[in-house]
């Protein structure tokens, strides 16, 4: 029962408020739609922090989402055992690599008086929630190793339940409790996404690289002007 | 936009009207979208010109024309962590005084103080820099010999402009330049930056604007600046809501020694591109060639063919702008090897002419005509470096016709100049009595009609305006729609 509302309900659950909230957001309070980039205030310390952070975490999320997309491809790429060590190590270093970034973060924003002026609750409640999930994900990958073949063979088929809106939770009961904690913390993280900076993922500049150089504007309805007179 | 550089007094009146009007919210409070710098001096943010370090503006080979900082191939790897982005150190923290203890301090022994209180975390803090820390020193060794322009001239000349006899300074107000060709807006990542058509004005549209930041440092001369509390980039938006009301901007209103003129021009944004690839002794002629004479019948036919209202078109026949700029070639832009076109043009000022030590008089050597231009105390490298991308002739052109002028205004009022020595005077410096007298005019009796002329907005016929308005009735008001706060 706890199984099925945690891995059956609260996907769903968070998918709505995720979506709607996102949405609703977006529309009635753009202005809150930022980065909220802190680099202005301490330039250094955020190196070391923003860098790793995303360049790690950014492999770690592409690593996932190839095992929901092509579980058949990780599959037989794990075949060789050298190879799957070498899959399993990359995904711990790029792990270590965010853990680093967030820990740098996070001290960063305790330790510096600037900082704390531009730290919201909202910040807080992101860290906390990503520092479970990047730590309960190592833990995984170390005490039950070889996650990338037991996520595309428990995991994937559950997510594409989801996906079918057929929840069959079977595949998820019987993963042991750190699995767990990071799944459901996953879910808490894309619920409380909608209402804290994360939403900037949202509006990452892909349009830039082809668009035109420069921008220009106009207010005026030029033809009906020249018609006018 | 035009500055006059040997009218300006160095007030900074206009640097408090922009601040009072604009930038006294929280987050905007280091932020001084005018300011006036001492010249030579290291400016604000410190350094500003220092583009190897800053990254600003744009760079060519000849051939391509690419921003300096994080151009679209760039931006990806430095997304997370702009390594070209000044911090709050290169401006400084903004403070106030706990003025409060003045009058509430308890009876004590001692005087009570006001201590400096930071405006970011509300706690007393050391200051140690402030937004206008160099003013006046012109002769510096800590601060005016960092002045990045400086590196034009020898030593000897660097040398000479610290001696206490042969100081020299003047001012440089400065405000964003509403550039022709923008870096900022051509860095934005997320097309948040834009340039207004009607009047060329660049903004920034605070809802779209996600903090990447790339503006900052692609701005060559750090005049879009980081709000820190809302996290939303910010600029000098020219006073647009007083100019669609018919008003001069704030610090152009307020100018004491009335340096500012304001007018449209037109121009041919076709040549722009062409005109950036230019070599740095080519660019000050090649951004007046994209100037168009808005007197010439096929420039008006043009203008009217891609929708101009002739009201615009009007207001660029009487510009000051075009006359100082473009017609009496007085006005230079600043710093143009940075490939912007900065659309605001300074008339470079005459300085101070040598002094010469003889025995116990120091006299100034003012024997041939144009004495005060070759023999000035700040070198016309120097001018040059900051006004015409080391083309000195631009500089010296404008000195020598603005000294021919007044030779010829001390001909025609005081007299003690004789007709033929002016006229002389003007003749060498490409100028016509009927110019200088007209220069004249604008420069030192100009009215308010005759400093700002702004065109008609035809704000009835804005695209806003073409929407049903009962489709809004009672459901919009004026302003911004959210309170700007992070959340």
């Amino acid at each position: 029962m706890n199984d099925f509302i945690m891995f059956g309900v609260l996907p769903y659950v968070v998918a709505t408020v995720f979506l709607i909230v996102t949405i609703l957001r977006y529309r009635t309070k753009a202005f809150s739609y930022s980065s909220l980039s802190s680099q202005f205030l301490e330039n250094q310390q955020h190196f070391w922090g923003s860098v790793p952070f995303h360049y790690g975490i950014l492999v770690v999320l592409l690593g996932h989402t190839l095992g929901f997309l092509m579980p058949e491809m990780i599959l037989s790429w794990n075949a060789a055992p050298l190879r799957l060590m070498l899959l399993e190590v990359t995904g711990i270093a790029f792990a270590v690599l965010t853990l680093v970034g967030l820990a740098n973060i996070v001290l960063r924003r305790l330790t510096r008086p600037l900082m704390r002026e531009v730290t919201t609750l909202g910040d807080w409640v992101v860290y906390l929630l990503l520092l479970v999930q990047v730590l309960t994900g190592i833990g995984v990958a170390v005490f039950h190793g070889w996650g990338s073949s037991w996520f595309a063979t428990n995991l994937t088929p559950w997510l594409w339940s989801l996906v079918k809106l057929s929840p069959d939770v079977t595949y998820v009961a019987p993963l042991p409790f750190l699995v767990k904690l990071h799944i459901t913390n996953a879910f808490l993280l894309v619920g409380f996404f909608p209402f804290t900076r994360l939403v900037h993922i949202l509006v990452v500049p892909n349009p830039y690289l082809w668009r035109r150089t420069q921008v220009v504007i106009w207010n005026w309805d030029r033809s009906r002007l020249r018609d006018v007179d | 936009m035009v500055f006059h550089l040997d009218k300006c007094i160095g007030c900074h009146t206009c640097s408090v009207a922009c601040k009072n009007v604009w930038t006294d919210r929280e987050g905007t409070d280091y932020m001084w979208w005018n300011n006036v710098e001492t010249k030579p001096g290291t400016g604000f943010p410190t350094k500003w010109e220092d583009q190897e370090s800053y990254k600003g503006g744009w760079k060519t080979d000849g051939e391509k024309l690419e921003l300096r900082s994080t151009s679209k191939k760039k931006i990806i790897p430095n997304i997370f962590h702009n390594p070209s982005q000044p911090s709050l150190d290169d401006y400084y923290e903004p403070w106030t005084y706990n003025y409060d203890e003045l009058f509430n301090a308890p009876e004590g022994d001692d005087q009570p103080v006001a201590r400096p209180i930071s405006m970011i975390t509300g706690e007393p803090m050391e200051i140690e820099a402030g937004p206008n820390w160099d003013d006046d020193l012109g002769g510096s060794e800590v601060y005016a010999a960092n002045d990045p322009n400086l590196d034009v001239l020898s030593d000897e000349q660097q040398q000479q402009m610290k001696a206490i006899e042969r100081m020299v300074m003047f001012y440089l107000p400065r405000i964003c330049n509403h550039c022709l060709n923008p870096s900022c807006v051509a860095a934005c990542p997320s097309g948040a930056m834009y340039k207004r058509g009607e009047d060329g004005i660049v903004l920034i549209n605070q809802d779209r604007c996600r903090a990447w930041r790339s503006c900052i440092s692609a701005c060559p001369y750090k005049k879009t600046y980081y709000n820190w509390s809302t996290g939303k980039s910010e600029k000098c938006i020219l006073c647009f809501p007083r100019l669609e009301a018919g008003e001069a901007p704030a610090c152009f209103h307020s100018c004491v020694g009335r340096i500012r003129y304001l007018g449209n021009v037109l121009y041919d944004a076709d040549r722009i591109k062409e005109a950036a690839l230019r070599p740095d002794d080519e660019l000050v002629e090649a951004q007046r060639d994209t100037i168009l004479d808005p007197h010439d019948p096929a420039v008006i036919a043009a203008a009217q063919a891609s929708g101009i209202p002739d009201g615009v078109i009007e207001s660029a026949q009487k510009s000051p702008v075009y006359r100082f700029a473009k017609e009496w070639k007085l006005g230079l832009p600043l710093h143009v090897e940075y490939r912007t076109f900065p659309m605001l043009f300074y008339v470079p000022p005459l300085l101070p002419v040598m002094s010469i030590s003889d025995g116990d008089i120091v006299r100034s050597d003012v024997d041939e005509l144009f004495a005060e231009v070759e023999k000035a105390r700040a070198p016309i490298e120097y001018l040059g470096k900051l006004f015409s991308a080391g083309n000195v002739g631009k500089v010296r052109y404008a000195l020598r016709k603005q000294l021919a002028v007044r030779i010829w205004r001390r001909h025609v009022t005081v007299g003690d100049v004789a007709e033929e020595m002016a006229k002389k005077a003007l003749a060498e410096a490409d100028c016509t009595p009927e110019q200088a007298d007209e220069i004249y005019r604008l420069s030192a009796l100009a009215t308010w009609d005759d400093r700002f002329v702004i065109p008609p907005f035809q704000r009835e016929m804005a695209m806003e305006m073409m929407t049903d308005p009962h489709e809004h009735r009672a459901s919009a008001g004026f302003g911004s729609r959210e309170e700007p706060r992070r959340s």
